[in-house]
């Protein structure tokens, strides 16, 4: 069985569904990070779906945009991360709830 | 038989599998994490057998099942599993090693709150490390290589509330990352020049002749540059520093990963490319190979030294380790490649089961210093009886101990190296060294008078003896395959037919390693015979050596002070590369912000006066009003980010919608 476009699109719904659902409610900022990775791997496997299933001659587009946005994921990450550690030395604490500074 | 190739990848496939299901498992289900690790290294040693039976058909068997990863552009990336004697034996001596230190952990592991998480990173590593040995493409073999280095962070920091064991876990991470630097620009390097990566693909891969072809002299500087990552893997000098801090992990973690299986990872690389290291060689020499005998050289004798002068159980045969991988790469580099994996092969079996038998002293006496030791082989008469096996078998006693063939065999080799016969020499060393520190740890440990931590020792359970006993046979039987007068495994290896000859057992290599090897430990017996003893004027925690030689214990026992060269050098130039960035990064970028902030500074001072002055009356009503919006606007900012989050993904929706319901 070869799967179809519709497939890797549902799989990629599904991932970025799970994700948004960790990014909205999870409390440790560590598990919001992963769940925003969640969300850009699924936006990275539409990219290479869609490159995949397009009929040749095929330009590798797709695969450059998924490969810049592992990059650019991977510096977000690590912005990420240093900020998850400056909030906690700043307020020991990384759960977002208490993090309501910004308050109007 | 052949059906097996098809089915290859299962072998990595079944213990990657139960670790993912494993990870899923909570603590409270412990039972069955276990019995999940142990059925599917059962599995995998079933398949192996099979596998390993399929190349039993015809001499030099060799399957390969090669297959289209991706397309990119013009380029296709293909990768694909093999199937030989070397990656056979392997598949066999790794599940089978595996099985017995999976049973061992689960006894050594009982009380372990972390229980099925070590259990997982067993499965993991063992599945990468089935997967490297089955690798058909350098890429696939690299990958699987850094889910092996992974897997080694994660057990040797399992316990990582401990700093030093946080701190061994990235020293090891980073030094093989040296080597693997180098590794993988010799897999770019040798893409680059021949156009594939897979070793076997019908006369075009990069070990036959149709890709030798094409590398030409590059060879030699791929091969140095693969042989970087073997370095860093096998814990070859000068990357070996990560190997001995590694036994920071928990004990089967030592015996499965920095005795008997990844560490040989390094080794088996090299056997697997040799084609590239031999290429062009004149009379069995090539400078790359030359390379690989002398750091081998250095590995094993340097390591032999340091090991003479330790205190930790683990720490002596982690030290062995590094010297006995020295002297399969100095086997490898002779040109005695089926001599060099004979001894991997056996070393897997016999250090397996040191380090089991230390991690049953460990479990027993809850104490790592063999000088607080002494006495155990009355209290611990199993891992006594299999400890002294593993330790002949380890040191090369001949006749009866895997060991001591496959070393027979090495020296063999290494005497008729035509450029030199100083390695020879010192491989005779080597082996004395070997004898001499495994008599002395063996005297310390079981033997003289019970020192403070045997008083409370105790035998271990059965779910842990049962693996030292399998181990033992293990290490005993399977020289029935080594002998010369049936030298089944290396005609297996190399393809060659094999004839029963009783009369080639005396041989006079048998003599020599019997007298060097009787000289180890007939030395090591009078110098340790009073070991833990007060003898005339020294008290009873010096080591008779100590006594003797305070200096060059010293400078042994603080393993040659490499580490604290390291830090004076490299560490200590990355530091200050570090303060100089962060130097820079405070006082000029800082200096230039700062410098703009001031010029800003300066403007917004003389437009607030000009606003203050001149505009300012009408737009205080408008500011009144829009001060009234923001207060009823502001109730809708929690500050909470993940409200924020959620108000986003809600209107993203909404546009979605309304782009559906326009289109």
């Amino acid at each position: 069985m070869t799967p179809t476009l519709q497939v890797f699109l549902i799989v990629s719904a599904a991932l970025f569904s799970i994700g948004l659902l960790a990014a909205l409610s999870r409390r440790h900022a560590i598990f919001i990070l992963i769940g925003i990775e969640m969300m850009l791997a699924a936006a990275n496997l539409n990219f290479i779906a869609f490159w995949r299933f397009d009929p040749p001659p095929k330009q590798p587009i797709g695969v450059m945009i998924a490969l810049f946005a592992i990059a650019i994921a991977a510096a977000e990450a690590a912005v990420g991360l240093a900020l998850v550690i400056a909030v906690y030395r700043h307020y020991r604490t990384t759960n977002v709830d208490q993090l309501d500074q910004l308050k109007g | 038989m052949s059906w097996i190739v098809d089915y290859l990848w299962m072998i990595p496939a079944v213990p990657l599998a139960a670790s993912l299901v494993i990870l899923s498992l909570s603590n409270a289900r412990h039972k069955n994490a276990a019995a999940l690790a142990v059925i599917g290294q059962v599995v995998a040693l079933a398949l192996s057998v099979l596998a390993f039976a399929a190349t039993l058909q015809v001499p030099g068997f060799r399957a390969v099942r090669n297959f289209t990863w991706f397309t990119f552009g013009e380029q296709t990336l293909r990768l694909g599993f093999v199937l030989d004697p070397l990656a056979a034996a392997m598949l066999v001596m790794i599940t089978l090693v595996g099985l017995c230190i999976f049973v061992f952990s689960i006894g050594y592991m009982a009380e372990d709150k972390d229980f099925t998480r070590f259990f997982a990173y067993l499965s993991f590593f063992s599945g990468a490390m089935l997967g490297l040995v089955i690798a058909n493409s350098l890429l696939l073999l690299f990958i699987f290589w850094e889910l092996v280095g992974l897997a080694s962070y994660l057990l040797i920091g399992f316990w990582i509330e401990k700093p030093s064991a946080a701190a061994a876990a990235k020293k090891a991470f980073i030094t093989t990352r040296i080597g693997d630097m180098g590794f993988f620009l010799g897999v770019l390097w040798l893409y680059g020049r021949s156009g594939t990566l897979l070793f076997y693909d019908g006369g075009n891969g990069c070990l036959e002749n149709g890709g030798l072809a094409m590398l030409g002299a590059s060879a030699t500087f791929i091969a140095l540059l693969i042989f970087c990552g073997a370095a860093g893997k096998s814990g070859q000098f000068p990357l070996h520093v990560w190997l001995p801090d590694a036994m920071e992990g928990p004990t089967p973690v030592s015996a499965l990963i920095h005795a008997a299986t990844m560490v040989a990872a390094g080794v088996f690389l090299v056997a697997r490319v040799y084609p590239l290291f031999s290429s062009g060689a004149i009379n069995g020499v090539t400078s790359s190979l030359t390379v690989v005998v002398w750091i081998g050289v250095t590995t094993a004798l340097m390591a032999a030294l340091i090991a003479i002068a330790q205190e930790d159980i683990k720490r002596i045969l982690a030290y062995s380790t590094v010297s006995q991988l020295g002297l399969m790469m100095v086997s490898l580099g002779v040109g005695g490649v089926a001599a060099g994996i004979m001894h991997l092969l056996a070393h897997g079996f016999f250090k397996a089961l040191l380090f089991l038998g230390a991690g049953s002293v460990i479990h027993g006496c809850h104490e790592q210093d063999i000088r607080k030791m002494g006495g155990l082989r009355r209290l611990m008469p199993v891992t006594f009886v299999t400890y002294a096996i593993g330790m002949m078998a380890l040191s090369g006693v001949p006749l009866f101990f895997s060991g001591g063939w496959t070393k027979e065999e090495i020296l063999h080799a290494t005497a008729h190296w035509p450029r030199s016969h100083a390695p020879y020499y010192l491989m005779l060393a080597g082996v004395v060294l070997t004898a001499l520190y495994m008599t002395r740890q063996v005297i310390y440990v079981f033997f003289g008078n019970r020192r403070a931590a045997a008083e409370r020792a105790h035998e271990s359970p059965r779910v842990m003896t049962m693996p030292l006993i399998v181990l033992a046979l293990c290490a005993i039987f399977f020289s029935v395959v080594l002998t010369p007068a049936w030298p089944w495994l290396h005609g297996y290896l190399t393809g060659e037919p094999v004839r029963f000859e009783i009369a080639r057992l005396l041989q006079p290599m048998l003599f020599i390693s019997l007298a060097v090897v009787g000289a180890g430990i007939g030395v090591g017996i009078w110098i340790y015979r009073k070991a833990g003893v007060p003898d005339r004027d020294r008290p009873a925690d010096i080591d008779p050596l100590e006594y003797a030689q305070p200096g060059l214990f010293r400078f042994l026992a603080k393993k040659m002070w490499i580490d604290e060269f390291y830090d004076r050098s490299i560490i200590a130039f990355s530091w200050i590369c570090a303060r100089f960035s962060d130097w820079m990064d405070r006082y000029f970028w800082d200096g230039l912000v700062r410098g703009f902030g001031a010029i800003g500074q300066v403007f917004g001072t003389v437009t607030t006066s000009v606003d203050e002055r001149g505009i300012n009356a009408g737009v205080d009503e408008t500011t009144a009003g829009a001060r009234g919006l923001g207060r009823l606007m502001s109730a809708a900012h929690s500050g909470q980010i993940q409200t924020y989050l959620g108000a986003i993904a809600i209107g993203m929706l909404a546009l979605l919608l309304l782009y559906a319901w326009l289109a």
